[in-house]
């Protein structure tokens, strides 16, 4: 069963400057599914519209256009509509140290969305399930956690604490963006480890957003890459990470540090600042591609160039007509 | 004792960290840096990794004189090396002098800095003042010239500078600090997991800026991530820490090739390869022992799969280990180096760098 579908997002910022205002397509027609139990990672250039895209689908941010849907309906704007939405699809945002508050415990922060959408509970079960939720993100000893406010606790801890937030309420659906980005290897296996978990034993469904490409393709089933507000590659992650076929993600993979890996790292990166103007209709990434050509200044649709494993590059034009 | 790395003929000291301990004052006081031992060449890249929680920001808050109650040194000292010879001693400074200091000689980066803009000024006022401060030569023209210059080094659209930091993306505010840290050309510059927010190429591109500039300014730099692969790219030497303490220390290579402490072996095991086969990826079982206890054992002891009766009965000095692989490069707080603690020559696993986690189940609590 599909959980979320997600057809043709858009959203635009307008930016001031000196010459007066530019619009930016932050997130540019993006489309995918996000299913009960599985995980969609997705990763892509700083700047390129994760975190907007996520706050879309949280409903913190309203789309310019474009729609999702949970099961196949619309889900309405009202405020009982809006709540239990806010209960069923929870995120855990980039930022852990500003998106704590000050003033309030760590107790606070996980027995509030438990009280909120958990049921009646008596005390001593939300203390109980307060302590479980710590336990389950390594912050021990959860009698003496409980107390502290977030200034008292390091960044990875406060990280957890954001984690341990977003699955109080038991939500179907989870948008990590960034969550283990302040965490050792360790403890950081051990959170990915155990949101794999809950999506196999509680169909939770997925979205991680990330710059680690390792994990990116050992804890999730698709991957899908984003460049300047656009999905330009998607697929099985081991096709996306081990065969990257578009340009830009072959850029990313060539610069990802691989320790446990054979292939050494050559592909010198051309700096890029510069942005594209809102109504450019080529491709994104031409200013930077070394495989540019005239067609690139319109821009490609998506090219299928394996099973379920599509890119939106005209060096894969050809392609469509073999497989149709 | 000789904290001086041999690896390099030309090495000398800008900062001498010794015996410095920080605690949280509470009921139980958190004594979250303990003794540490560490020192930083000119120039140098020191690296600096451990636990969530182990110590890392406290102790780079600590160097810069930026901790508030209730943190506290409680122990030990900070010195500055001048180029030309002279020292200060860091935690004798006050008032005026202690604003100088800080002002010329160190920069930090902090951690969560994407939250440490000042949301109601633009990307172009912040660093206009950090500019007018620091290059008080420059005339307005100039420095708009060199805002712009500054944001491209960090790979943003220069028509951002009229930005305010909420309409930017969390990578992109990290740059903006990077931005803002480079201008104040300091001695030494502490960058707190600086990089979470960047993706790989963005980050390549910036940590090639960081070298370039540190080779042409001969800044050092204390590099502090979770970020293992990384650091061992960008590193000259690598220090680890865990509960606290510095655990192991020594060049890159030779941390890379043969690490001494069972931690440092596990952290170096446990990181997931990119290509490799994703099965049984778990990290090191058990728990961070409680930072309010003191600890007259091995804080690693519980997680170890080399544990002896010594290593719960006595802490092991960070000391060299001429006759280990790692030669007379680095330190390392392991009583596996040490035949008369140990009982044994260290386990032949443990050179070849084995790290065979130990059940959940077996680790005593
Ligand atoms: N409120 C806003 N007003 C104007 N522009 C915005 C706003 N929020 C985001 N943007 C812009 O939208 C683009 C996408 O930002 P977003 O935060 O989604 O990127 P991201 O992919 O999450 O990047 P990162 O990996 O650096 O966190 C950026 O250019 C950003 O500056
Ligand atoms: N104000 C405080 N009161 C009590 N304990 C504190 C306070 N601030 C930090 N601590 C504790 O001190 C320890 C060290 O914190 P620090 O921020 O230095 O860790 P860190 O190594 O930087 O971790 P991370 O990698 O997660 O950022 C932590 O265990 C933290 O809980
Ligand atoms: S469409 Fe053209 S410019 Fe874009 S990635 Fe493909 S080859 Fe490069
Ligand atoms: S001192 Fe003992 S317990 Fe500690 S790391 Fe060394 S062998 Fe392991
Ligand atoms: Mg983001
Ligand atoms: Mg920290």
């Amino acid at each position: 069963m599909s959980t979320f579908e997600v057809r043709d997002l858009v959203k635009e910022f307008r930016l001031r400057e000196k010459g007066g205002r530019r619009r930016l397509r932050a997130v540019d027609g993006v489309s995918f599914d996000l299913s009960a139990g599985s995980t969609v990672a997705l990763v892509g250039e700083s700047g390129s519209g994760k975190s907007t895209l996520a706050r879309m689908l949280a409903r913190l941010l309203p789309p310019s256009s474009g729609e999702v849907r949970v099961d196949g309906r619309v889900v309405g704007t009202g405020r009982g509509a809006t709540r239990g939405y806010r209960g069923d699809v929870q995120m855990v945002f980039q930022d852990p140290f500003a998106s704590l508050n000050p003033f309030h415990t760590v107790g606070h922060h996980l027995s509030r969305p438990l009280r909120l959408h958990g049921g009646r509970l008596t005390s001593s079960e939300l203390n109980e399930r307060v302590e479980r939720l710590l336990e389950r993100v390594a912050l021990v000893p959860p009698d003496r956690v409980v107390g502290k406010q977030p200034h008292e606790l390091s960044g990875g801890q406060r990280q957890r604490v954001a984690i341990a937030r977003a699955l109080a309420p038991g939500p179907r659906v989870l948008l990590a963006d960034e969550p283990v980005s302040m965490l050792d290897v360790s403890v950081r296996l051990d959170i990915l480890n155990l949101m794999d978990r809950l999506k196999a034993e509680e169909d939770l469904a997925v979205l991680y957003i990330t710059h680690d490409l390792a994990t990116a393709r050992h804890f999730s089933e698709r991957v899908l890459v984003m460049y300047r507000g656009q999905v330009v590659e998607r697929g099985d992650s081991d096709d996306v990470i081990l065969r990257p076929r578009h340009p830009y993600t072959r850029l990313l993979r060539s610069a990802a540090p691989d320790p446990g890996g054979s292939d050494p790292l050559t592909v010198p990166v051309e700096p890029a600042s510069t942005e594209v103007p809102a109504g450019d209709q080529g491709c994104p990434f031409r200013a930077r591609c070394p495989h540019a050509m005239s067609v690139c200044s319109r821009r490609p649709p998506e090219f299928p160039v394996g099973d379920g494993h599509l890119t939106s590059c005209w060096l894969y034009e050809s392609s469509t007509e073999e497989n149709t | 004792m000789n904290t001086q790395p041999t690896f390099s003929e030309r090495w000398s000291p800008v900062l001498t960290v010794r015996g410095l301990s920080v605690d949280y004052e509470a009921d139980r006081p958190v004594h979250a840096v303990r003794e540490v031992d560490l020192a930083l060449g000119r120039g140098e890249i020191l690296g600096l990794a451990g636990e969530s929680g182990c110590g890392k920001s406290t102790l780079a808050y600590a160097v810069n004189r930026l901790l508030r109650p209730p943190a506290h040194v409680v122990g030990g000292e900070v010195v500055f090396h001048h180029a030309d010879g002279a020292e200060t001693d860091v935690f004798a400074l006050d008032g005026e002098q202690l604003r100088r200091f800080r002002w010329n000689r160190l920069a930090m980066v902090f951690q969560g800095a994407m939250n440490a803009l000042n949301p109601v000024l633009t990307v172009r006022a912040q660093l206009e003042d950090v500019i007018r401060a620091h290059e008080p030569a420059t005339d307005r023209r100039e420095r708009g010239r060199r805002c712009a210059e500054l944001l491209e080094l960090v790979g943003v659209d220069p028509r951002r500078l009229d930005s305010y930091p909420h309409e930017l993306s969390g990578g992109m505010r990290q740059r903006v600090m990077i931005a803002m840290a480079l201008v104040l050309r300091p001695d030494v510059l502490f960058m707190d997991e600086p990089t979470t927010a960047l993706d790989v190429v963005v980050q390549r591109e910036i940590l090639a800026e960081i070298t370039r500039l540190r080779a042409e300014l001969g800044f050092a730099v204390v590099f502090i991530t979770h970020d293992m692969s990384l650091l061992l790219e960008i590193s000259d030497r690598i220090a680890i820490m865990y509960a606290g303490r510095v655990v192991e220390e020594g060049g890159t290579e030779r941390l890379r090739r043969t690490p001494l402490h069972p931690y440092t072996l596990g952290l170096l095991r446990s990181f997931p390869s990119l290509t490799g086969d994703p099965t049984g990826l778990h990290g090191i079982p058990g728990r961070t022992p409680d930072l309010a206890e003191s600890l007259d054992r091995c804080a690693f002891a519980e997680r170890c799969p080399y544990r002896r009766e010594v290593c719960d009965g006595e802490q092991p000095p960070l000391v060299a280990h001429p006759d280990s692989p790692a030669g007379a490069d680095g330190r390392a707080a392991c009583h596996a180096h040490d035949p008369s603690r140990y009982g044994t020559a260290p386990p032949e696993s443990l050179l070849r760098g084995e790290f065979r986690p130990i059940e959940e189940s077996e680790v005593i609590r």
